[in-house]
């Protein structure tokens, strides 16, 4: 099953099982469907939880945090991250307090499904990440899958979660094909899945990158060195356990991130590793994150700012102080860079 | 009074890149790798662009910008070259076709966050007033930008301050593939409903009739000029491509086909051409000659776009400050 087709499958799995959740946004009933992931959603469960929206992405959230003040569980849905900074007042000084700030008296279980755009010049405005803004907010659950299953059993989750949760979908993972399991199958958040299996570095990964970092781990793998790959699946909460067993083991760090490296989850890996595992590190601990800039729109300005499994393999190497061979690895990918497979043709 | 003929001449241009765009988009190997948003079928308004207003003026638009930007003069190669992700690009290839500028001729930016740019127009428009150079400060939107409280807020702040703005809004009845009637209730009239917010004079013009249509704001943007406060003026139009990307899309169910046809025989285009000939403005050969000029302009912009350089890679990593 497609990485959508499972989003889809959540979504009418929830609003199955619960006659208060609501899926709304701009285009959810629209003949693209979101790419696909609100497919059938309308004919099944009729316009009164399923509709289109005005464009009011702040107002839309607002909406969303009062239907749950009275009990219902809204999915809202945004075809790119950047399209709901709109509605960061909402989602911050709301969503995120209410539990807290009237004495845990009520609770806003929202799910906000954002699609993070990458490639055929999305360019600075279409394209950014941002979990790192929203992991920095108490009260938000930050939730970031890589494949069909995760995505699945992650959204569930997220749906019957009685907080605010922001549910990060990048666009390059929406056509991957991945087991699924059947029914009402639910990922706790915060727990991370060991994607990979080594001794020797410790990688820790979320969303796209997580795709990278496989690539990259079986290719060094063939060299002769061993790497967890750790899907974190979540940042807020984020399961600090996992990465800490697995650094004790290994004693190499690499952190892989869709986001910019300036106040960002990888920081904060990087910082509590350092400060909670001292004399632990062989080495110092490395990230690979966007370069500290905008996203640029022209395909010749793209080409290596995205770091590729190539880039994940160079990490590595001077982790251990040892050359790799990444180049057979770099010439697999025989699409164009700025698209997720040759089934891309744009526009959007 | 407006010429008629460099508007004819000027919804010509429009249309010829646009087309050339379309046809091109889909070409393999695929050249123009952005997100685009055509313009066709909504030209009058662009072109009168650089009629209605002078280039000393400000403009700003939204992600379907390429109208505008070249009615009010920006250079067509530059365009295209951003369009192509090229060094020539007029945002150096780092913006592509939702971000148009050309600055020379007050076209101060397009931006692809619907509601985004409404804002930054009328602090264009303070700007004019303090500087008390009789400038205009135009902001191209859509109807579905009128939803976004950025427009509320932005209208309330021109008439509170009285700013030499005016939104021009073009309501090509749809938001991407969501209708109105979805989205705004049945009994709204975007006009109306901003002239119940006080302090703008809002108008209202059919945009299938080019004369009506450029008398209207022209008459507006005068007001503006006079310094009557901010002005508000809807036209009707209709994309007749889909919203983003170079394709028909009739066939899908949120339009159809007959609506689609409707709208084309209401075409300004051919209708300012029929009026004016049948006048005796202009010639048959004039006319010819207006489409050949145009055509050899548009090729000729294309292929600078195609002919010039990337961009050094080292230039995604400059420019996030200024000095
Ligand atoms: C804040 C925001 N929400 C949603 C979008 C997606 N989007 C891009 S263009 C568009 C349509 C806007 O409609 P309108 O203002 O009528 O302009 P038109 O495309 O019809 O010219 C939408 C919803 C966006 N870019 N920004
Ligand atoms: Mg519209």
């Amino acid at each position: 099953m497609k990485f959508s087709d499972a989003i889809n499958d959540a979504m009418k799995v929830a609003m199955r099982q619960d006659p208060k959740v609501l899926c709304y946004g701009l285009g959810v009933d629209d003949p693209k469907r979101i790419f696909g992931t609100t497919e059938g959603l309308i004919e099944e469960f009729g316009p009164d939880r399923v509709f289109d929206m005005p464009t009011a992405e702040n107002a839309m959230t607002g909406v969303a945090v009062g239907a749950a003040l009275a009990g219902y569980r809204s999915v809202c849905v945004h075809q790119r991250v950047d399209f709901f900074l709109l509605a960061m007042d909402q989602l911050v000084n709301s969503a995120a307090k209410w539990h807290y700030m009237f004495g845990g008296q009520n609770s806003v279980p929202i799910t906000i499904r954002l699609v993070i755009g990458r490639g055929w010049g999305q360019g600075p405005t279409h394209s950014q990440a941002l979990h790192s803004w929203f992991a920095h907010i108490p009260g938000l659950k930050v939730v970031m899958p890589t494949n069909a299953e995760d995505a699945k059993g992650l959204l569930l989750e997220s749906i019957f979660d009685n907080n605010p949760v922001v549910f990060l979908e990048h666009r390059w993972l929406h056509n991957m094909e991945g087991e699924v399991s059947e029914g009402d199958f639910r990922i706790p958040l915060g727990k991370a899945r060991l994607a990979h299996q080594g001794d020797d570095v410790t990688i820790v990964s979320n969303s796209f990158m997580t795709v990278e970092a496989l690539h990259a781990a079986e290719h060094v793998k063939a060299q002769g060195v061993g790497c967890d790959v750790i899907d974190l699946r979540t940042v807020r909460p984020l399961d600090w356990d996992a990465v800490f067993s697995s650094v004790k083991r290994t004693g190499r760090l690499l952190v892989l991130d869709i986001g910019a490296p300036m106040a960002s989850v990888s920081s904060e890996i990087i910082a509590r590793v350092a400060m909670e595992m001292p004399g632990v590190l062989k080495a110092p601990p490395q990230r690979l994150c966007l370069p500290d800039h905008s996203q640029p729109t022209s395909p010749a300005l793209t080409k290596n700012f995205y770091p590729g499994s190539g880039e994940v393999v160079g990490a590595i190497s001077s982790l251990i102080g040892r050359d790799l061979e990444k180049e057979s690895l770099q010439a697999q990918q025989t699409w164009a860079h700025d698209v997720p497979g040759t089934w891309f043709n744009g526009p959007f | 009074m407006t010429d008629l003929i460099e508007l004819l001449r000027g919804m010509k241009r429009i249309r010829a890149v646009e087309q050339g765009i379309a046809d091109r988009y889909m070409v393999q190997p695929q050249q123009m790798r952005c997100p685009t948003h055509l313009s066709i079928g909504q030209e009058l308004v662009g072109a009168l662009a650089g009629l209605a207003l002078k280039p000393s003026d400000y403009a700003v638009s939204s992600h379907r910008g390429h109208a505008h930007y070249i009615g009010k003069g920006g250079d067509i190669g530059r365009m295209l070259a951003e369009i192509y992700g090229k060094v020539t690009g007029c945002s150096r290839g780092r913006g592509g076709s939702m971000h148009l500028i050309d600055e020379s001729v007050g076209f101060m930016g397009t931006t692809a966050i619907v509601g985004n740019s409404i804002p930054v127009g009328v602090g264009l428009g303070l700007a004019a007033k303090l500087d008390g150079k009789e400038q205009v400060s135009a902001i191209f939107l859509g109807d579905g930008a009128t939803e976004e409280g950025s427009f509320y807020e932005s209208a309330t702040i021109a008439a509170v301050r009285k700013l030499p703005v005016i939104f021009i809004c073009e309501n090509n009845l749809y938001s991407v593939y969501s209708p109105l009637n979805v989205r705004q209730p049945k009994n709204r009239v975007i006009h109306e409903m901003v002239a119940a917010y006080g302090g703008l004079d809002t108008y209202f013009v059919e945009g299938d009739d080019p004369e009506a249509t450029t008398d209207e704001l022209q008459k507006a943007v005068d007001k503006v000029r006079s310094g009557a406060g901010p002005a508000f003026i809807e036209i009707t139009t209709y994309r007749w491509r889909e919203h983003c990307g170079p394709n028909w899309d009739n066939h899908l169910p949120y339009r159809d086909e007959d609506e689609f046809e409707n709208w084309k025989e209401r075409d300004p285009l051919p209708e300012l051409e029929r009026r004016l000939l049948e006048r005796g403005t202009i010639s048959a050969e004039r006319i010819a000659s207006i489409n050949q000029d145009v055509e050899h302009e548009v090729e000729a912009a294309f292929k600078f776009a195609n002919e010039s350089p990337f961009p050094d890679e080292s230039e995604a990593y400059i420019d996030e400050y200024m000095a």
